[in-house]
């Protein structure tokens, strides 16, 4: 099996967590998509750690990240594919 | 696996099962502390639950209050017990609904003997239920009998990865046969609400559940300077990846595994609608949660980590695991089960849900938690609002 860099919960999520010690910018990763069993490729813009989140497709300001098939938060900076998606471009919906 | 059918435990007077045999001395109020840890001090086999309440409460904050204590009492973790408080009306009140378990129970109270006379004489009781409860066996007893809650702490993505399925898991396999078990975290469940709610097993159940989460998220609002960005999620959620509240509360969630619930509990309320999964009323603090579904009776706990709390409760052996590989090298002594062979996917589900099956009976019957021998004890009261 091919070593896995990133993993997707479901089919429709738009974000991929890190599950190597880091990814270097410009690495070619392996996404293992769980729901599906499916393995997918991406390139990698910057280092992202453990457990952050990678985008998977481009986003626009106010566009919605899904993760878990679900609605967890909305963009408010712009985001390339590949970049790291965490609290500098991201914020909650609720409070 | 074939799920093991039965784990050792201590059966009690009431017909519940102790996976611990423990001889309290609980202090009612602040002031009863001294007293109740001198006896502790002075009385091998027993040990105090000092807290830092029960004076001058009212109203639902003093209900809440007592429904702590008289539950923590009638655990069945808990052998036989001494209360200790400064004036005997609340002691009593106290003892006399621990004794309806029909276990060993004796109140004492200090106002006009003073702390000397009252350690002693709770001293020579202390005395007597130690050495009681020191010959009580451990017994086989069928899986029905552990009432599991759960909580997560210190969450990362690896938790709504690894850890907290893994847990939802072990609730698919054990719900069926008999078990009890417990989510809470009301404040965690915010943005994931309504699919939680969606899992109640009755219309009835699931109206139930949002109103409990609306009147908190009410609460949170109007007490809020802005909002919860700096509590929820935490410093620690964050450095683990996590970004919002909704993403901590679909991982959160996982715990659940496909199951449906059938009762919304107050805090530390005893469920009463027989085995199955429940959800309590409860801060995401997990201090304050574990002693709330310890005080509803639930005999062991499951807690996925993350970036790796380090939580204990007084009655309840607490089960850590992690699916972080960092977590569960840099902080070993604090985890029971490592399961990040996940991330590698050299680990399935499955096999994650039956490591923790085992490693939860384990410590059911006998083996002592890593948080058991690190000395953790957290005992943490909710506090509704302030004293009179």
């Amino acid at each position: 099996m091919a070593k896995t860099d990133i993993i997707i919960h479901d089919e429709k999520d738009n974000v991929g967590v890190v599950v190597i010690d880091k990814i270097t910018p410009d690495q070619d990763c392996s996404c293992w998509i769980m729901e599906n069993d499916k393995t997918v490729k991406i390139q990698s813009l910057n280092e992202i750690p453990l457990g952050h989140k990678i985008a998977m497709i481009d986003f626009n300001e106010g566009d919605t990240i899904i993760k878990y098939g679900h609605d967890i938060g909305k963009v408010v900076k712009t985001i390339k594919k590949g970049e790291h998606v965490h609290v500098h471009n991201v914020k909650t919906k609720k409070w | 696996m074939e799920i093991p059918k039965s784990f050792l435990g201590y059966k009690r007077e009431n017909g519940r099962v102790g996976t611990r045999n423990h001889v309290v001395i609980l202090p009612v109020d602040d002031i009863s502390n001294a007293c109740a840890e001198a006896v502790a001090n002075n009385i091998k086999g027993t040990f105090a639950i000092p807290h830092a309440y029960g004076r001058l409460q009212f109203g639902a904050d003093l209900e809440l209050f007592f429904d702590t204590m008289i539950g923590t009492g009638k655990n069945p973790n808990v052998a036989a017990i001494i209360v200790i408080g400064i004036e005997p009306k609340w002691t009593k009140r106290i003892v006399d609904a621990i004794a309806t378990t029909k276990k060993p129970v004796e109140g004492f109270s200090i106002e006009g003997a003073g702390d000397i006379k009252t350690i002693m004489k709770a001293s020579q009781k202390a005395q007597e239920f130690s050495q009681w409860a020191s010959e009580k066996q451990r017994e086989e007893c069928p899986l029905s009998d552990l009432w599991i809650s759960v909580k997560c702490g210190e969450s990362d993505t690896t938790s709504g990865m690894a850890a907290n399925p893994a847990v939802g898991n072990l609730m698919d396999k054990l719900e069926p046969l008999g078990v009890h078990l417990c989510f809470g975290e009301t404040s965690e469940l915010t943005g994931a609400e309504k699919v939680c709610a969606a899992r109640g097993a009755t219309t009835e159940v699931s109206k139930k559940f949002m109103k409990t989460w609306s009147d908190y998220n009410d609460f949170i609002l109007k007490e809020a300077t802005n909002d919860l960005s700096e509590s929820q999620p935490t410093a620690g959620n964050i450095a683990g990846g996590l970004t919002t509240i909704e993403e901590k509360a679909f991982g959160n969630f996982q715990k659940i595994g496909s199951r449906k619930f059938i009762d919304v509990l107050t805090p530390a309320e005893e469920p009463q609608k027989g085995p199955g999964l429940y959800f309590m009323d409860t801060s995401s603090a997990a201090g304050e949660c574990l002693t709330l579904q310890a005080a509803a009776g639930f005999n062991i706990h499951l807690f996925p980590t993350g970036q790796g709390n380090i939580i204990g409760n007084a009655i309840e052996p607490v089960v850590k695991l992690t699916g972080n590989p960092s977590t569960a090298v840099n902080m070993k002594e604090h985890i029971d089960l490592d399961i990040s062979k996940i991330l590698k996917r050299e680990m399935n589900m499955d096999q994650a849900g039956d490591e923790l099956i085992k490693t939860t009976i384990r410590a059911a019957s006998g083996r002592l938690t890593c948080a058991e021998v690190l000395g953790h004890k957290e005992f943490i009261m909710t506090k509704l609002f302030r004293s009179a």
